[in-house]
């Protein structure tokens, strides 16, 4: 029972952490070269959550000074995952304008197909 | 202005990519990264020496003081790779001019400034920063930046290894970043000192160590520790010949730096090396690196490829010196880190010399090459025979250390392996010397003279100083000396 | 969508609301929830919207892309030349607090020249984003 317990009230932990492995589970075993860059960023996401979570104070409020609020949400990991969904929307444009280029250059986004062409070859 | 410098070694590169943007003209880009790329080494010189006269220096961001704000720090040991990173950065730029022109066409070039820039800008501040996050951030930046250069390659296989990179390295910064938030969420601060200071009270608690495991793991995706390698050779090869020269010189060690300031600054040898077997780990891995991809770099077709693979060799010294974890093996790692940024620097710079001449780096279009380029292919013999560790050049200096460490611990074994790895890197060099000084000259190269002198000059410094550092070692083994004793000084 | 009538004049109407919702969050940035990240991508996708409707080449002659492209530059530029002002007035990089004379007063400026670089920025960037893609493979 007290296993359960855990888990339950550990909930945004599961979250993340499911987040975290299926992104990097699609980015391993898909061979399409959009959904890696879509498990890719699933798994960037898991990691707003990992920072988000422990971050917010149940019933406390935006930390913004204000007559009649004592309690405030730590502004600080806002402040980095908004940096972080900056980088990882970086991150996904230029992913996503290099599989255009890609396409444009190979005719196909499936990894299996263009390594099969031999020269390219790992 | 001498207590802004920590904030203009950061600045100045950012500015002037901005500029290179604006400009989008190919040649006034070219120009405003020379002038700013040259502006580099005074900084990082101003505070290498502030550093070593004067003791750390710290710089608070916006004048938040840490560990609230971003924290600026320079001590001996990011100094150091401060310098080595800008100085590689400005002798590069010269080169570039011809080379980027001959590889890149006009409406890119701007934006190949502006990526070189920016790479720098990232690069400088992992170094300097003294803020987890912060260093997520410009890893990020200097990492995006990368991608775009190398996709500026002109074969179409460098699509792919900048894809492939990007999935590579963002998974590698993103399990960074995990470990910086749990270390985050246990201590509540992001200021490595501050860090240091609080994860002793919460030493080998589950996250901590798992904070630990991310950041090794997601940093040796970015310093190409075998097997986490693979998506260097690919990147190395087919990005132009500027960008193949910079990044080998200087991307890879800028994350050795940032592995040696968590292991020892952040968590500690106390726990790094005590309660996890991450020495072992290292050493198994920088060995199986050493024999591994020296082997296959045997093979290479492609010698800018074998060059690529050869870094990763070269790469387990470096690692081969933390995991020995005493003050002459770590003296040896850091050593080799600044000779083989000049060493495989030089050679990148050479190979893209014969890619400006003769368009190819295929080993067979390379016959007789010695007798049409003979300063180029000469310059790459000494290269290569520094490379190898041949006394009274810089490799044998590092090496000679790291054997010494190793000796220290009594480990007489892996003296041998560290000759035994030697001799498989005579072999691929000499395969090269064999190919271009003793065959006939072969069509392909029957045109081909030695590049222009702003593309020989720069070359001929890298190997020059990869040979002067094997005699004069002032300025290398002592501040790499200096740097060990204050990183292994957090002994506990 | 050349022809339907609806949704061109709809959306006619609402491009000026969005940019004003924009400017709304951008200066309520000061007082509550909002700033230049959001701001610059509401008016982006003002922009997105028009040639959406309107086709890529109009919103091209409306909003030609070397402009955009110079505004992710000079956003970035300006919130740098902050910065470096800051520097110059003797504080450290972006320490708003030397800007005016009182300190409140110089966060205050400080913080309004950075997000308005942040808007310019950021709304230059999401058009360059959808220029680039929509105007490739035709």
């Amino acid at each position: 029972m007290e296993f359960v317990e855990q888990i339950v009230s550990h909930y945004n932990q599961w979250i993340t952490i499911f987040l975290m492995v299926a992104g990097l589970y699609i980015v391993v075993a898909r061979g399409n070269m959009v959904k890696k860059l879509v498990g890719l960023s699933l798994f960037q996401t898991s990691v707003y959550l990992l920072y988000l979570s422990p971050g917010k104070i149940l019933g406390g409020t935006a930390p913004i000074l204000e007559e009649g609020f004592e309690v405030y949400s730590n502004p600080l990991p806002h402040v980095l995952m908004l940096t972080a969904i900056v980088v990882g929307l970086a991150t996904l444009a230029v992913g996503l304008a290099l599989v255009v280029r890609i396409n444009e250059a190979y005719g196909t986004i499936e990894e299996d197909e263009i390594f099969a062409d031999g020269e390219d070859g790992k | 202005m001498m207590d802004q410098l920590p904030a203009l070694q950061v600045v100045i590169p950012l500015l002037g990519a901005l500029a290179c943007a604006l400009a989008r003209h190919g040649g006034v880009a070219w120009f405003i990264a020379t002038v700013v790329s040259w502006a580099m080494p005074v900084v990082a010189w101003l505070l290498l020496s502030q550093a070593l006269s004067g003791g750390t220096i710290s710089y608070s961001m916006g004048g938040w003081a840490p560990p609230w704000g971003i924290e600026y720090r320079v001590d001996a040991l990011s100094g150091f790779v401060l310098l080595l990173v800008s100085i590689v950065g400005a002798v590069i730029m010269p080169y570039a001019r011809r080379s980027v022109a001959s590889e890149i066409e006009e409406k890119n070039r701007a934006w190949f400034y502006t990526m070189y820039l920016l790479c720098l800008c990232g690069l400088l501040g992992i170094t300097i920063t003294g803020d987890a996050f912060n260093a997520f951030v410009f890893l990020e930046v200097s990492s995006l930046s990368t991608y775009a250069m190398i996709a500026m390659g002109k074969d179409r296989r460098a699509l792919l290894a900048a894809y492939q990179y990007l999935i590579m390295g963002t998974i590698g910064a993103t399990f960074y970043v995990i470990g910086v938030g749990l270390l985050y969420s246990v201590t509540g601060t992001l200021n490595m000192v501050d860090l240091a200071q609080r994860i002793p009270e919460v030493e080998s608690t589950r996250p901590v160590l798992a904070a630990l495991a991310f950041i090794i793991v997601g940093v040796s995706l970015k310093l190409a520790l075998f097997p986490l390698h693979v998506w260097l050779p690919n990147a190395y090869a087919y990005a132009p010949s500027t960008a193949s020269a910079f990044l080998a010189a200087t991307a890879t060690k800028v994350a050795i730096y940032l592995m040696l300031r968590f292991l020892f600054t952040v968590f500690g040898v106390g726990i790094t090396f005590d309660s996890l077997p991450i020495t072992n780990i290292f050493l198994v891995l920088s060995l199986a690196a050493m024999f591994g991809a020296s082997i296959v770099a045997i093979f290479q077709d492609n010698l800018k490829r074998m060059l690529a693979y050869s870094s990763v060799a070269q790469i387990g010294y470096i690692t081969l010196g933390i995991a020995l974890a005493n003050h002459t093996g770590m003296t040896g790692g850091i050593v080799h880190l600044i000779n083989h940024a000049m060493i495989k620097g030089g050679l990148f710079l050479l190979l893209g010399a014969v890619v400006f001449r003769i368009g190819s780096v295929k080993i067979d279009d390379l016959a007789g090459l010695g007798r049409k380029m003979p300063i180029t292919m000469g310059a790459f013999v000494i290269a290569g025979l520094s490379m190898i560790g041949v006394p009274g050049t810089a490799g044998f200096i590092s090496k000679w250390f790291l054997a010494v460490g190793a000796m220290e611990h009594g480990w007489w074994w892996i003296v041998f392996l560290l000759v035994a790895s030697s001799i498989l890197s005579v072999v691929y060099i000499g395969r090269v010397v064999e190919v271009v000084w003793f065959r006939e000259p072969s069509e392909k190269v029957a045109e081909a003279k030695d590049v222009p002198l702003d593309m020989m000059v720069p070359a001929l410094l890298l190997v020059a100083a990869s040979v002067y550092f094997g005699v004069d070692t002032r300025l290398t083994a002592d501040i790499a000396a200096l740097a060990a004793e204050a990183l292994l000084g957090g002994v506990r | 969508m050349k022809f339907d009538l609806i949704l061109r004049i709809a959306s006619k109407l609402l491009l000026p609301f969005i940019l004003l919702f924009a400017l709304y969050v951008q200066f309520h940035g000061d007082y509550g929830p909002g700033g230049g990240f959001q701001a610059g991508v509401i008016g982006a996708a003002m922009v997105i919207l028009y040639a959406i409707i309107f086709g890529l080449e109009a919103a091209k002659r409306a909003v030609p892309p070397i402009v955009v492209e110079t505004m992710i530059a000079l956003g970035a530029l300006l919130f740098a030349g902050v910065g470096v002002t800051s520097m110059l007035l003797g504080g450290e990089f972006l320490n708003y607090s030397v800007l005016a004379h009182e300190p409140a007063h110089g966060q205050h400026l400080g913080i309004l020249l950075v997000e308005l670089g942040v808007l310019i920025t950021v709304a230059g960037t999401m058009v360059t984003f959808f220029y680039t893609f929509a105007g490739r493979g035709r």
